[in-house]
């Protein structure tokens, strides 16, 4: 009981930190506008370094942050983002912490699906059929800008999982 | 990583698929019920608010601050350029006032020589430049930019301020030799103009340093020439224009001979920072003509 509470505490900082992150320090760091997506890195990370069930639970409470700060409707981003947590984590099969290709893609591209995601749930919906104008100016900014924030960000994900796995593997021994 | 993860599955015996179904179902219920009714939103937000907004107003102070450091950063480069900029403007402008300095010195005495001008404005007259001079502290003898192509001739006198300061003594096509009045051979037949007493005036190069130069030759029976009477040229001279003003006496002595006074003079010329001069287009010999 002990070291899950201490990986869901370490997650639930992490969560908040990103989010202050992002919606604070890089509002100011912003390029153009676009500030990069910090809970897709995030949940994405953590789907494919933990699996499917961490990556859906990163996910879900990553996006239903943002849904209590920023959207009209609760529980739309907290369901983008789980199904993508839950996608990532499918990849943990194929996961190696020293390969940095398959992360690097995988952030990507569970970028440009929220994007994707996003602009058919809150744009298309409302009849916002220009999806060339939202990709141009909009998605790939951020799938830019997000990918050069991952190359900083993601291996200290990488080394903070890995030290709470090695503790939580200590604690395992000890207690078994 | 795989018995963890086992052993994470072992505590929380709900598959992925289940719990993703789950959630999946009250997110559903969450939009449907947050769509049609703002009875979640208040206690949501008031939760976050409370939670969340202190921290983001730190970090966002703490953003600003990042921000206005990584704007100084961009400023330090613009203002590293802006800097040379600047100081290639300050060398630019510093030779600008230099230059304009110097066209100050020049307007000065082009107004001296108009006023000049305007004193003795019954000769015609070209102004010309000092190009060259003889070494030496003083004008003795100097080079002007003007020559045979502006109608200069051999024995044209040349003035400046407001006196006399010599002749043109050689011509090219471009440029005069000038002769001044304080050159050691140089002797000018003048006059007192109050009294139209003749006498010489004479350079003299010991008395260069003094600033003054020396006459002689005056006939003054009458005794009536006092010290600060100004001396022109004299109608008699076969070089000068007649009633050009040469300077003034600052000194009177007796010659021993008891009939000539000698003495020296105050030129009213600052032959020491000559820059321009006149020259008159007039020769004395063709005017008599």
């Amino acid at each position: 009981m002990f070291v899950g509470m201490k990986r869901f505490f370490v997650s639930v900082l992490l969560i908040i930190l990103c989010f202050l992150l992002q919606t604070t320090v890089f509002q100011w760091l912003d390029f153009g506008g676009i500030v990069p997506n910090l809970m897709i890195v995030l949940t994405a990370s953590f789907g494919f370094m933990r699996g499917e069930k961490t990556g859906l639970l990163f996910g879900f409470f990553c996006g239903l942050l943002t849904d209590i700060f920023f959207a009209s409707v609760l529980g739309l981003n907290a369901m983008i983002y789980m199904y993508i947590g839950y996608a990532n984590g499918k990849f943990n099969r194929i996961f190696y912490p020293e390969e940095i290709k398959l992360p690097l893609v995988l952030i990507l591209v569970s970028d440009f699906c929220y994007g994707l995601l996003y602009y058919i749930t809150f744009f298309l919906m409302r009849g916002r059929f220009q999806f060339g104008f939202y990709f141009m100016n909009i998605i790939l900014p951020e799938m830019v800008y997000t990918i050069l924030v991952t190359l900083l960000l993601y291996p200290l994900v990488l080394w903070l999982n890995k030290k709470l796995e090695e503790s939580e593997q200590r604690s395992a021994r000890k207690f078994v | 990583m795989s018995p963890i993860v086992k052993k994470k599955g072992e505590k929380f015996t709900l598959p992925g698929k289940y719990l993703l179904f789950i959630l999946t179902l009250l997110c559903t219920g969450l939009i449907v019920l947050t769509f049609s009714t703002d009875f979640l939103s208040a206690p949501a937000s008031a939760v976050g608010g409370f939670l969340i907004t202190p921290l983001q107003n730190g970090v966002s102070k703490a953003g600003a601050w990042l921000n206005t450091r990584s704007e100084e950063l961009v400023q330090i480069r613009s203002l590293i350029s802006e800097n040379e900029e600047l100081k290639a403007q300050i060398d630019e402008l510093t030779m600008e006032n230099i230059r304009l300095q110097q066209d100050r010195y020049e307007l000065t005495n082009l107004r001296e020589l108009y006023d000049l001008d305007a004193q003795y404005d019954e000769y015609e007259k070209v102004g010309a430049r000092i190009i060259a001079k003889d070494s030496g502290n003083w004008f003795h003898s100097f080079v002007i930019n003007k020559g045979s192509n502006d109608g200069l001739m051999i024995d044209m006198n040349v003035m400046a301020g407001s006196g006399l300061v010599g002749r043109i003594v050689d011509v090219g096509p471009t440029w005069s030799k000038v002769m001044s009045i304080i050159d050691d051979n140089s002797n000018t037949s003048g006059m007192i103009l109050s009294t139209s007493d003749n006498l010489i005036v004479c350079g003299d190069l010991e008395l260069y340093a003094e600033g003054v130069i020396r006459f002689e030759k005056l006939i003054d029976s009458a005794d009536r020439v006092v010290e600060g009477d100004k001396i022109v040229t004299s109608n008699v001279s076969d070089k000068y224009l007649p009633g050009i003003l040469i300077g003034y006496i600052s000194k009177v002595n007796v010659d021993s001979n008891n009939l000539t006074k000698s003495g020296l003079i105050t030129p009213a010329v600052d032959f020491e920072h000559l820059e321009e001069v006149l020259v008159i287009t007039e020769l004395k010999q063709t005017t008599e003509d």
